[in-house]
């Protein structure tokens, strides 16, 4: 694994501040506040440099003195969810992001996002700076402004001040938190998420009679019933669930059959066995007829009512798999069929099999309608929000920034200026999550303590420090504040403490599953209908909004449309025909009265009266990358989760840009595949094609590769299409971001792209294919570059040499697979100043007129090979890991040397189903694939 | 001089009778040396000197800003630079083809078109090679391309048939511009002798090597000529063949096809001859040289355009042919997209310009009437330009992986590349004209002295 040739530290930072922790007494801290205060209001003054507590080594360890880079384990954090992370920091700068594996969460991969977020660390356009009243201002007067304001408040007792936070998991701020509503006893806390309406929670309430979280064990399970539920994508446990699910149909195994509905084609989706589009109406009504067909309605539904072929199918599986089936329920499902899916999992007796409960992870708050409300009703006269942006993505019904204008002292901390940043009256600026002191809990229930890999770039103040200024609690150094939630008396400690830093979790923090009893007798929900639905998700690429400033991001493709820079409102076939409707044409939606206008877009998997409208874009203060990309859903988003929604025509037309502008195989065998039964009865399918291998008959002597071969194997069983290899591959590789007009005019410079094909006859869903460089043996490109600018080396890699390159493209056009990537313009400047220091120091950094490609991670070989050489060995299997193979949350990648002959590659490669890509040119390709095996249900044959 | 009565010409098709060696000499000359700057010619002057202003300007603005200001994008990496290089280098290709290969023939009638025809093949070849350099990603570095002795021992990589091209395009090029020269002696020291200013007399005496016309003079010309025109003849088939071959040895669908040698040579004959009656007809209008050039010159361009098309039309037939008998479902996709797909107008109109109107060559009349000449000519070289816009554009477009399929649009750059190259090929040839004897004056007097022959001989 990568982190094993750097070296994970435990807080380095300990020793050399052994000596210097400073206790400060408050009766001092406090004087000073106010010296600092006063002289800031007298003077006005420039702030001075950062509070210091990262400090230079005075004697280097000997690890630093070394060339490889340094890993820290941390925790990255989605929805408030935690998964952990190890950050690679190269001479003091983060500049790469891998999975933790002993993470739960994690198992060593991530998701876009935590790829994604060295670049947002190293965004020019972050929040730097106090702004007071929409000026520039300083530390000091928010202090001297917070501290006038807290005395007012009820006399002291907190009356009118309200917090408003995402999701909490922090133990420490959940902590401080409680010390806070100590403190002010009148003061209250609120909590939401932009994504989740909370019908989980409120549906475990029902069945249970408490909030309680699910937890799946999907590695136990033989079938999967997804009520449109994106489990692959969605949720804390995302990365978790997508490593168990891919882990059942590895290598053409098919041990488990998805049976997924949705409304809104997702990846689950596209990787199910089995699928159907429905409405969200109608997709309750179906979990409630399957419920009733195997016993779980109780008395209330219909158990008679009318079933079709298809439910009898799904419920048949359910009940021969009792034990090791699961059903699962999605965010946006009422409460009551979250109910009703508990009880469908205690019924098939999975509880404690493949589905446990256990105490909800996420701190409980009181929801922002009433914040809101109270707002309104001018009943805040003190707002502190801590890294949330409602301003921007609250529900556009709750008319936030109608009623933040009504509070007169309000607070934002966040990561960025953005919309609720620039409303407040104070702006307070926020340290990335790789620059800060802090903790957080895993879906699972897992701590992981929160450390810094480098000093913080701005001088800037967490949630934790502004808490504690609240507070006025006695510690205001950040990692102070999270030692108090750990520090114990016994001496053991600090060697605890030293160990929860360097595996990056605490051990044995998980959430011990409780023993649970779903009521049975819920009713069923009142689902009102409507001519058109609409459904609001959380984008794939800029989550609720927070990363739309990540061009990384934004100019990955969406994975079912491989849209890139907007969203749209999305449709099915018939629905757009019915609206008369066509890509890029603009309509007006209209929800209760408040309206937005966007581009539809048509995806043959989406479900018909329904229109899909992506939140995360139209942002109008995230920085120049991300202001007016796409449009704003959440201005028309209601309170309920769905509601009748009318499009109407504009007559205007805008283009959206895909990166792939053919999604149709056009019956070639790019991807193979078969069913479960098929493969049994011919397991060489996927070279049985009707294209054979050509005879590999030359004039010339085999060449020899007597060192290494580098060779990969893409398990298209696995690859459930998420893009995080991309994105990886990006950040490892220096790979510029080229924009949104280039791309339009086919010019993305992504060296592994992931291929997406709508359905065939043989690919019901269609398929997902990551395509890297193939490093053929025999490479077409390299006989045509005039300049011998790309040639062989010795262990086989195709590489590219940019300073021989001339430009003439020939290699490009020559490449069957056309996974060369050309620097028609001055890519790799073209971010802003500030950008430079998320690039790795490994790889150069290609100027204009040259090509590049995928280089299996060359530099990630030769670190692995000096280090083999210091030792006088080979190069081990597994110890060279490319960066999308390392980033990959079901392992679909391999990589490794093909004569070693017990490696990874070579056993991949050995399958049955292994194949080459246009194997019919005699390329000779190092990366070969494994052809898709898919499990349908023999009934619904 | 005065005691030989000079020979008048007869009238034997290719040259018309009642010229004599003098009349000659001043109808060529005094288009020179005469004056005859006309408003007309300052007016084309004027107009293709902007163009060419603009050409020079955008391959500034090319080198400064990069080549993603064309259309070019990944799979279609290739665009107007090469199709506008493959046809440039394809119109140079008739002039050679006239002096050298026709010369061998003892063709006569190569006599009055083979120097202007020589002329804008090296106008057209030079333009053609500037084009490879523009298309480079950092065309600082073109000389990579080329073997040249350096510490790094660093080579071209010769598989590449871009390297070869290299050697046909420059060798040609050489060659062309010698035998261009070599040709223009003797009638640049006739040039030297009439001049009346002195400028124009050093610069057109230093221009004929001391060219005197003795007997030993003519003797050495002619051999060294006739030895040119040996070494030329092969490279009009090379250069093409090896400019085919950039093509051909790719793997990709559309490129990959052994007939495209011939296939490009009998093509770039073919838009070489309707280049060169572009040319020949306002050329022989505005000088009034109808005795020079004369229908039978028009008419015997005219069939050999006809015979070009018709084995090109053969090689479109067989490309189809080929694509269905092979079997590869590539093959077969990307011939049937360039019939249906989003280039099929551009396919069509090629069909119609290449293969449909040239068949009315067939006609004698078609042949011999000046304006449909001209009409065709011009729709020819269109038809020729879509040709290698299809070949390089469409074949990528669409090639092995439906995932990686692409567009390509043009931006205006590239049509002001093309449109610069066009000016900047018009401008060089109005100078040619003004300066240098567009008709060879010493073959034209040979060609009196022979149809007298001719005449007495019958």
């Amino acid at each position: 694994m990568a982190h094993d040739s750097g070296r994970r530290l435990s807080d380095p930072r300990r020793d050399v501040l052994g000596s210097h922790g400073v206790v400060e007494d408050p009766q001092r801290r406090r004087f000073l506040q106010l010296m600092a205060a006063s002289a800031a209001l007298a003077g006005g003054a420039c702030s001075g440099p950062p509070p210091e507590s990262i400090v230079p080594y005075v004697d280097t360890p000997p690890e630093l003195g070394r060339s490889d880079p340094l890993f820290y384990a941390t925790a990255y954090q989605r929805g408030g969810y935690g998964y952990g992370v190890l950050v690679e920091s190269q001479f003091g700068r983060a500049t790469k992001v891998e999975g933790n594996p002993d993470h739960p969460a994690s198992l060593g991969a991530t998701d876009v996002f935590a790829q994604a977020s060295v670049l947002e660390l190293w965004d020019p356009e972050r929040s730097s700076v106090v702004y007071g009243d929409g000026a520039i201002a300083t530390w000091s007067a928010y202090d001297a402004a917070w501290l006038e304001v807290a005395g007012r408040l009820g006399r002291g007792r907190g009356t009118g001040l309200r917090i408003l936070t995402g999701n909490v998991t922090s133990p420490t701020l959940v902590a401080q938190m409680k010390r806070l509503l100590a403190r002010y006893p009148e003061a209250r806390w609120h909590s939401y998420s932009p994504v989740d309406p909370g019908h989980a929670a409120a549906g475990a309430r029902l069945a249970f009679g408490k909030p309680l979280d699910t937890m799946l064990r999907l590695d136990r399970t033989r079938v999967i019933v997804s009520f449109d539920c994106d489990f692959l994508s969605e949720g804390p446990a995302a990365i978790r669930y997508a490593r168990d699910f891919a882990g059942l149909r590895r290598n053409g195994a098919g041990r488990v059959r998805l049976y997924a509905l949705e409304s809104t084609p997702g990846l689950t989706g596209a990787n199910a066995d089995e699928r159907i589009a429905l409405t969200p109406m109608e997709i309750e009504r179906v979990a409630w007829r399957i419920a009733a067909l195997i016993g779980a309605a109780g008395e209330i539904f219909p158990a008679h009512a009318p079933t079709t072929r298809w439910e009898q199918a799904v419920a048949g599986a359910l009940k021969d798999n009792a034990g090791a089936c699961v059903v699962i329920a999605g965010p946006r499902l009422a409460p009551e069929t979250h109910a009703l899916v508990h009880a469908m999992n205690a019924r098939l007796g999975n509880t404690t099999h493949t589905v446990d409960s256990i105490a909800p992870v996420a701190m409980q708050a009181e929801p922002m309608r009433i914040l809101a409300e109270d707002m309104h009703a001018g009943r805040v006269s003190a707002l502190v929000l801590l890294d949330v942006n409602p301003v921007y993505d609250a529900p556009g019904a709750l008319e936030f920034l109608t009623a933040l204008k009504r509070v007169p002292f309000s607070v934002h901390c966040g990561l960025y200026r953005d919309e609720t940043g620039s409303a407040c009256t104070w702006h307070l600026p926020a340290p990335h999550a790789y620059e800060q002191w802090s903790d957080t809990r895993a879906y699972d229930g897992t701590v992981s303590i929160v450390q810094p890999v480098m000093r913080p770039r701005f001088e800037t103040r967490s949630p934790h420090g502004v808490l504690a200024r609240i507070n006025d609690e006695v510690a205001t150094d950040t990692r102070e504040i999270v030692l108090r939630t750990y520090r114990t008396a016994d001496r053991q400690f600090a060697t605890r403490w030293q160990e929860h830093l360097r595996r990056g979790v605490v051990a044995d923090s998980a959430s011990a599953p409780l023993a649970t009893r779903a009521r049975t007798d819920v009713a069923p929900p009142k689902l009102v209908e409507s001519p058109l639905v609409a459904v609001f998700a959380p984008s794939s690429r800029t989550d609720d909004g927070r990363y739309a400033n990540n061009a990384w991001l934004q100019e990955l493709p969406q994975p079912l449309t491989q849209l890139v820079w907007d969203n749209a409102i999305l449709l099915g076939p018939e629905t757009a025909r019915s609206l008369a409707v066509r890509n890029g044409e603009v309509v007006r939606a209209t929800m209760e009265g408040r309206a937005v206008e966007a581009p539809v877009y048509v995806i043959s998997e989406h479900a018909e009266k329904v229109a899909t409208l992506p939140l995360g874009y139209g942002r109008r203060a995230s920085g120049h990358v991300g202001n007016a990309v796409g449009f704003d859903a959440y201005a028309l988003m209601g309170l309920s989760v769905s509601a009748a929604l009318t499009l109407v025509r504009t007559g205007r037309r805008q283009q959206l840009v895909s990166a792939q502008i053919n999604l149709k195989l056009h019956g070639r065998e790019q991807v193979r595949s078969a069913t479960t039964s098929e493969f049994a009865r011919t397991p060489g399918f996927a070279r049985d094609e009707k294209v054979e291998r050509t005879p590999e008959e030359t004039l010339y002597p085999p060449h020899p590769y007597p060192t290494y071969a580098w060779a990969m194997a893409i398990d298209l069983n696995a690859c459930i299409g998420c893009g995080a290899c991309t994105i990886a591959c990006q950040a490892e590789n220096n790979i510029p971001v080229v924009g949104r007009d280039e791309v339009r005019r086919g010019r993305e410079m992504h060296w592994i792209r992931v291929d997406r094909y709508e359905a065939t006859r043989t690919l019901p869903q269609g398929a997902f294919m990551p395509v890297p460089c193939m490093h053929c043996e025999n490479a077409p490109c390299e006989a045509v570059c005039p300049v011998g600018a790309t040639v062989h080396d010795s262990e086989g890699l195709n590489v590219q040499v940019y300073n021989r390159c001339v430009g003439t493209r020939f290699c490009s056009q020559n490449c069957p697979y056309k996974v060369r990537r050309f620097n028609f313009l001055k890519y790799a400047d073209s971010v802003a100043p500030g950008h430079e220091g998320a690039r790795n120091p490994e790889v150069t950094v290609r100027r204009r007129g040259v090509m590049e490609k995928c280089t299996y991670c060359v530099q990630r070989i030769s670190r692995a090979r000096i280090n083999a050489e210091k030792e006088g060995r080979r190069i081990r299997d597994g110890e060279v890991v490319t960066a999308c193979q390392a980033v990959c949350p079901t392992r679909a990648i391999h990589f490794g040397d093909l004569n070693e002959p017990q490696s990874e590659v070579r056993t991949a490669k050995a399958s049955p189903l292994d194949y080459a890509l246009l194997a019919e040119l005699n390329t000779r390709p190092r990366t070969t694939y494994l052809a898709r095996v898919r499990n349908p249900d023999p009934e619904l044959e | 001089m005065s005691r030989v009565p000079q020979p008048v010409s007869q009238d034997i098709g290719v040259l018309r009778a009642g010229w004599t060696y003098a009349s000659i000499t001043d109808k060529v000359a005094d288009a020179i040396l005469g004056g005859g700057w006309t408003a007309r010619w300052w007016v084309a002057f004027a107009v293709t000197f902007a163009g060419t202003a603009v050409f020079f300007f955008a391959i500034g603005y090319l080198f400064v800003v990069g080549i993603g200001i064309w259309g070019v994008n990944i799979p279609v990496a290739w665009g107007y630079a090469i199709g506008n290089f493959v046809w440039w280098i394809g119109i140079g290709h008739a002039g050679t083809f006239i002096s050298a290969f026709l010369l061998l023939l003892r063709q006569k009638w190569r006599t009055s078109i083979n120097r202007f025809a020589e002329a804008m093949t090296l106008f057209a070849a030079g333009i053609a090679g500037l084009f490879p350099i523009l298309h480079l990603g950092r065309p600082w570095f073109f000389y990579w391309l080329m073997p040249y002795p350096n510490r790094m021992e660093l080579w071209p990589q010769w598989r590449s048939p871009l390297v070869w091209d290299i050697f046909a395009i420059s060798t040609y090029l050489i060659v062309s511009l010698v035998f261009w020269y070599v040709g223009l002696i003797p009638d640049l020291a006739t040039l030297r002798d009439r001049a009346a200013s002195r400028g124009k007399q050093v610069v057109y005496g230093l221009l004929a090597l001391g060219w005197r016309g003795e007997a030993r003079h003519w003797a050495r010309y002619e051999s060294a000529y006739l030895l040119l025109a040996g070494l030329a003849t092969p490279l009009v088939i090379s250069v093409h063949s090896v400019v085919a071959l950039d093509f051909a040895v790719a793997v990709t669908p559309g490129y990959h096809s052994t007939i495209f040698p011939p296939y490009f040579v009998a093509g770039a004959l073919f838009s070489g001859f309707a280049m060169v009656l572009t040319l020949a007809i306002p050329l022989r209008h505005y000088f009034r040289l109808h005795d020079f050039i004369t229908e039978v010159h028009l008419d015997h361009a005219a069939k050999l355009m006809l015979v070009t098309s018709l084995i090109i039309t053969y090689s479109y037939a067989v490309e189809a042919f080929m694509a269905y008998y092979s079997g590869s479902e590539y093959e077969i996709y990307t011939l049937e997209d360039r019939w249906t797909g989003l280039y099929a107008p551009v396919f069509w109109t090629m069909f119609v310009f290449n293969s449909i109107v040239p068949l009315a060559f067939w006609w004698r009349t078609v042949r011999r009437n000046v304006a449909a000449l001209l009409t065709i000519s011009i729709l020819v070289n269109v038809g020729m330009w879509s040709e290698r816009f299809l070949i390089v554009v469409q074949s990528m477009h669409r090639d092995f992986m439906p995932s990686a399929w692409n567009d390509f649009y043009p931006t205006a750059w590239d049509w002001t590349h093309l449109f610069g190259s066009i000016a900047f090929f018009a401008f060089l040839f109005l100078l040619f004209v003004r300066l240098l004897p567009a008709i060879s004056i010493a073959e034209m007097r040979e060609l009196v002295r022979e149809s007298n022959e001719a005449k007495e001989g019958t």
